[in-house]
């Protein structure tokens, strides 16, 4: 069966802190990582071509630092890495990345499944995954724990809901977006690696892919970014004094008269 | 889009290196140097030099686009999730916040409501502020598969063009919404915290963490319609029904449309409507890093038990594995709005901020006076949580048995899990 995982590099969210003076980023020696929900979808792929055999494909999009990113998905197994790189590429929203990937996947040729990260941690948004699945014209589920079966007509996964876990049959050519808990992903071996850093990761521009200018990048963005600002706060702010029996007394006392004690 | 330094502007002070959040500027001799490989024009730097104006930032746009015309498209609509036959309460959140906005645009609110047998909701929607609803009722649509929904949604955005269009962002809004923006090749911005109509334009300013909601980026969808915005649950407040509202309901007419099915629920393997249980508490105590340890979480649950409140807790004190991420508050958790939300030993990162800030009131327990927590609480108390937390926690029971509060009936057993791992 022949898979392809999308990756995305996203900046290490975790090192980024807040200088509480000038209330700015403090994202000096931030490095960028895979995305962590597209290791877990890069396992589904590798442990679905190890039952049943086939090829998995790697693919992002970004500037030409995401090899390292592609790499690192090399040194774990998969076969072939391709980074969509191109200066026109660049600003586009989840519309516009969905539209890119779509193009580039249609010039991969045949796949029975595409497995997306739940989402990614820089954006947040969930919004690739779907997209993707609707520029290609194939059916999807989000969020999946769990694959319980694969044939080469169709797969039946669970995925998370609100509250619930639902047992999903979906048709192949389909997509997948996977959760954390759907598996542990492993780590790279040392004969892995030394594979990777030898290994050749493909550079599509825009031309390669035959890409429409107008659907790309900034251009075939539907959204704007107008306004980046920090969040400002308005609360009262009561500091309670006295010794820890006086404040909780006094807290206490505060919230008796608000009546929610 | 296009965006340069003016060297004969910049002082070289730095102060844009640090607000890019992808290491794109670097300053040599005294001057910027955008990196445009790295750059995603997000405009963070330009907010940082507002002092020297030296960075221009032109958001050109998109040549050979045909723009739509959007006196054509009115009205604001709400996708109306249900689940087990009952509406889910983000939908009257959404009704609340759509009658603003359509208010505003002088534009009517219209729910679209997709089910098996789901005309009997169809009334609720018109009490809670829908002035039309569009029921799309078929045995094919008992169950949430994506590809059916986005048939129904989409046919139906395409055959009476509203201005915006707001899904909740629950796990059936954020499969289905980007599905549906998709399909008809327009914006769609998620996890919004505030929408708001630019008085200039009539453009739906979207606002939504970013960065690890260390900013908040306001985002519109210039040329193409609908606009549409996922919100999630809690982040609005809930609408006053009312009984006496009238309103329209007309059924979807499915002669143009096929509903194929690629996808099809089997089971529901588990199905624990109690793990709602902090997005719909009164009261919430949360704990964080600060509490230093797993075992002190006791202190925090012992606190919430002569409270009868839920326990919740940060991403970095679940990182820690302290607490189960089903009660993780903040951007990658959930978002809650209770009556009195105790922060305990959480710093109060932005991205934890959005999660609780509109709760009615904060307190919060921290060493730090400077903490960021301080900012959004009504109450605070500079100390340690571990000394201070059994303290409140004594008060609170000395109150209750000194009969001064009406005892409250706790419910603590140990919330159904879902057995994730593996």
């Amino acid at each position: 069966m022949n898979i392809i995982v999308c990756v995305k590099q996203v900046p290490d969210t975790l090192a980024v802190g807040v200088d509480s003076k000038t209330n700015t980023l403090i994202r000096e020696g931030v490095d960028s990582v895979i995305n962590p929900f597209d290791l877990h979808a890069a396992e589904v792929a590798l442990r679905l071509k190890e039952r049943y055999g086939g090829v998995v494909t790697a693919l992002s999009m970004g500037p030409s630092q995401v090899i390292d990113t592609l790499r690192q998905v090399l040194s774990l197994g998969v076969e072939r890495a391709v980074l969509l790189c191109d200066i026109g590429f660049a600003g586009a929203d989840t519309l516009a990345t969905s539209y890119t990937l779509a193009t580039a996947v249609k010039k991969l040729g045949r796949f029975d499944l595409i497995i997306c990260g739940r989402q990614a941690v820089d954006g947040d948004t969930a919004h690739v995954g779907p997209s993707l699945a609707e520029k290609l014209g194939i059916p999807h589920i989000s969020c999946a724990v769990k694959i319980h079966k694969v044939t080469d007509k169709y797969i039946i996964a669970q995925r998370m809901t609100d509250g619930a876990i639902e047992k999903v049959k979906l048709s192949l050519p389909g997509l997948i977006t996977v959760s954390k808990s759907i598996n542990k992903p492993r780590t790279a071996t040392l004969k892995g690696k030394m594979k990777a850093a030898r290994a050749e990761v493909e550079i599509w521009s825009a031309h390669d892919i035959g890409a429409d200018e107008s659907k790309i990048g900034l251009k075939g963005s539907a959204t704007r970014v107008v306004k980046m600002a920090t969040p400002k706060h308005d609360r009262a702010g009561l500091l309670l004094e006295g010794s820890v029996a006086e404040q909780v007394k006094g807290l206490a006392l505060k919230l008796q008269q608000a009546k929610v004690l | 889009m296009s965006i340069r330094v003016i060297e004969e502007k910049c002082s070289g002070c730095k102060l844009c290196v640090r607000a890019c959040p992808f290491g794109a500027i670097t300053v040599t001799k005294k001057s910027a140097h955008i990196d445009i490989t790295k750059c995603s024009f997000c405009g963070a730097c330009v907010e940082a030099c507002k002092k020297f104006n030296a960075i221009e930032l032109i958001r050109e746009d998109a040549a050979g686009f045909v723009e739509v015309d959007k006196s054509k498209y009115k009205g604001v609509w709400v996708f109306a999730e249900q689940k087990c036959g009952r509406i889910v309460n983000v939908t009257f959140e959404l009704l609340g916040k759509a009658r603003q906005l359509a208010d505003k645009l002088a534009e009517p609110v219209c729910a679209i409501l997709p089910g098996n047998k789901a005309g009997g909701l169809a009334r609720e929607l018109i009490c809670s502020g829908a002035d039309k609803v569009y029921l799309a009722e078929s045995s094919r649509l008992g169950a949430f598969i994506e590809d059916t929904f986005t048939e129904v949604v989409t046919g139906l955005i395409q055959e009476h063009k509203p201005n915006i269009v707001l899904f909740g962002a629950t796990a059936v809004g954020r499969s289905l919404a980007p599905r549906v923006a998709s399909r008809l090749e327009t914006g769609l911005t998620a996890d919004c915290t505030g929408l708001e109509i630019d008085p200039k334009t009539g453009d739906l300013l979207q606002t939504r963490p970013a960065f690890g909601g260390n900013l908040m980026a306001t985002i519109i969808c210039p040329n193409r319609r609908p606009q549409i915005a996922s919100v999630r649950p809690k982040v609005f407040k809930d609408v006053h029904r009312n009984d006496l509202r009238t309103g329209k309901i007309i059924r979807y007419d499915y002669k143009n449309h096929t509903l194929t099915q690629k996808a099809q629920l089997l089971a529901v393997v588990k199905d624990s409507a109690k793990s709602a249980g902090i997005e719909d508490a009164r009261i919430i105590v949360a704990g964080g890093l600060g509490l230093g340890s797993a075992g002190n979480f006791k202190l925090i649950e012992k606190l919430a038990q002569v409270m009868g409140a839920e326990v919740a807790a940060s991403r970095r004190a679940v990182e820690a594995g302290w607490f189960c991420q089903t009660h993780q508050i903040g951007q990658t958790g959930k978002t809650v709005r209770p009556k009195l939300y105790i922060a305990c030993g959480i710093s109060g990162a932005i991205q934890h901020l959005v999660g609780m800030q509109s709760s009615e009131i904060i307190a919060a327990v921290n060493k730090d006076a400077k903490a960021p927590i301080f900012n959004v609480a009504d109450f605070g108390i500079v100390g340690d949580v571990l000394e201070v937390v059994p303290a409140l926690t004594r008060e609170v029971e000395k109150m209750r048995t000194a009969g001064q509060a009406e005892p409250v009936t706790t419910d603590i057993e140990s919330e159904q899990q879902l057995a994730l791992s593996n």
